[in-house]
């Protein structure tokens, strides 16, 4: 089993979900985040006092999958996701040991 | 006596309408602070107008108007004692003496109010408390007397300050750069970020201003008549300049115009033309106007340059744009519209020289008193907050509450019995 997790722009979060919804991907976690890489924050002025903001708002998007389509995955998110444009993101996958549905309690690949 | 009904109803609206201005600074300072120290903000003006309401009408009213004194009033209307009769010098007032006394209540409420910007997120509500209380008494009344009542000496000298740019604005501000020097400066300025938190807070708070302005300005022709029209006008129009000028200076040094810009300009623009709204015509309250918008946007830098910190920009604002409308009086001033020539219309250099004393006279006074009423008072209670108390911000360290739920899975906050409270 594996857990995707993508960090993207949040205006693309909707292109996003529905892409991995139309691969028939059933569940997702989506939490706001920030941070920077090769792109940088913004400036603001209030009173003629700048402040640099270096941490850009972006969306974390986590989805757990069975494993045999890691790679058709990110890259249905990595397609969906892209504007070409510096910031767009990073997608990784990691193994994951265990899953339990809470309210089954099954576990394992059942659990996804 | 007989009363004009009009000139009544007209003063006692504008009453109303000062009082509203207190509330509207409330906010116009509440949004330029941290999220932490909204509620903190907004106690300090709120409880202002608990103390001043009291206090005016126990004694201060008569320190400030009563009596024929060079420098102070006296206790003849003490617990408006001999309400009945016009303040001294107000003989020929159409309206009661009490519609009088609550419309200079509204004045003395939002001038202490003013100096909370200076002092914002590190001052003890208690000694803000103690502090305003001491300072309506031995600043504001005795200003408010020298400059608004007949009798007061810079009333005698001929200074011409119609609404209070030296009393109210100056005062404040010089205030205001006197406490912040006794208490020093917000732990992490200049180096840490304190952008405003709520900028839809201070452009509600300056449009309530704005609003009761009007009160301020055009009410304090103590009449309902052309005098008051011409105040009413001016300043709306010294307004609208100062805001475009503010917004435009922005834009060309900074590259945006912004709405903090558009707020600030519209409030400087209001506090210069305080003094002169009732003397200048409309044509001199646009160069007014225009002044303060471009002059009070570069003075807020000032604090940067000699690290004092004004954290809401009182001294850039507030006292710089009150001087620099009292001293405009003297260029713009006309018999027009009321009181004496200023240079421009070949009235010579003298009523400049009478507001070059008046704002000499108040800004070294309010400093000089001010400070030492401050050093004195932080020697005795002490009137910073600690370092701990500042970090988790003044809504909780001193009124044990918060403004926002910052959370949206909560903070696992649950109900106390009042009695659990209590132990």
């Amino acid at each position: 089993m594996k857990l995707i997790t993508a960090i993207i722009k949040p205006f693309k979060l909707d292109d996003v979900k529905n892409a991995l919804q139309a691969f028939g991907i059933t569940g997702m976690t989506v939490s706001e985040a920030s941070g920077f890489g090769r792109q940088r924050g913004h400036t603001e002025v209030y009173r003629g006092a700048e402040y640099t903001v270096d941490l850009v708002p972006k969306v974390r998007l986590e989805v757990l999958i069975e494993g045999s389509d890691v790679d058709a995955v990110i890259d249905v998110i990595v397609k969906a996701a892209s504007t070409g444009s510096i910031g767009d993101g990073k997608v990784w996958s990691t193994p994951v040991d265990n899953v339990v549905r809470v309210r089954t309690g099954e576990r394992g690949v059942d659990a996804i | 006596m007989v009363f004009n009904t009009g000139d009544t109803a007209w003063i006692l609206a504008s009453s109303a309408l000062v009082l509203l201005m207190t509330p509207g600074l409330a906010f116009f300072y509440g949004g330029m602070v941290r999220g932490k120290n909204v509620l903190g903000m907004l106690a300090q003006n709120f409880v202002t107008m608990g103390v001043v309401s009291v206090l005016w009408i126990t004694g201060v009213y008569s320190l400030a108007f009563s009596g024929k004194g060079k420098w102070i009033g006296d206790f003849h209307q003490f617990g408006l004692n001999h309400i009945w009769q016009q303040a001294t010098g107000f003989e020929a007032l159409t309206i009661p003496p009490l519609v009088f006394c609550a419309f200079q209540l509204m004045f003395a409420i939002i001038t202490p109010a003013l100096i909370t910007g200076g002092s914002a997120d590190r001052l003890k509500f208690g000694s803000w408390v103690i502090f305003s209380a001491l300072w309506l008494v031995v600043v504001y009344a005795p200003v408010a007397h020298w400059v608004f009542s007949p009798s007061g000496w810079l009333f005698k000298l001929g200074a011409e300050d119609f609404a209070g740019g030296t009393v109210v604005h100056a005062n404040a501000g010089a205030a205001a750069l006197a406490l912040v020097l006794v208490l020093g400066k917000r732990k992490g300025w200049p180096k840490e970020r304190m952008r405003p938190h709520n900028v839809p807070f201070v452009l509600l708070g300056a449009g309530l201003l704005w609003f009761g302005w009007f009160g301020f300005n055009a009410g304090s022709a103590l009449g309902a008549n052309t005098l008051s029209a011409f105040a009413f006008v001016n300043t709306n129009t010294a307004t609208g300049a100062a805001l475009v000028a503010w917004m435009l200076t922005e834009k060309l040094r900074d590259g945006h115009a912004t709405t903090l810009g558009a707020a600030s300009g519209a409030v400087a623009g209001l506090v210069a033309i305080t003094p002169a709204c009732g003397f200048v015509s409309p044509m001199g309250s646009i160069a007014i106007g225009i002044a303060a918008g471009v002059i009070c946007c570069l003075a807020v830098g000032l604090k940067n340059v000699f690290k004092f910190d004004d954290a809401l920009d009182v001294v850039g604002v507030h006292l710089v744009g009150g001087i620099l409308g009292a001293l405009l009086i003297g260029f713009f001033g006309t018999k027009m519209t009321n009181g004496a020539n200023g240079v421009l219309y070949k009235g010579g250099w003298t009523l400049m020289g009478h507001q070059a004393v008046a704002v000499v006279a108040v800004v070294a006074y309010s400093f000089i008193v001010t400070f030492i009423l401050a050093k004195i008072l932080d020697l005795i209670i002490g009137l910073r907050i600690s370092e701990e108390d500042e970090s988790a911000g003044l809504d909780l360290s001193q009124h044990a509450e918060t403004a926002y739920e910052t959370s949206s899975t909560g903070d696992g906050a649950r109900f106390l019995s009042s009695q659990q409270v209590a132990n």
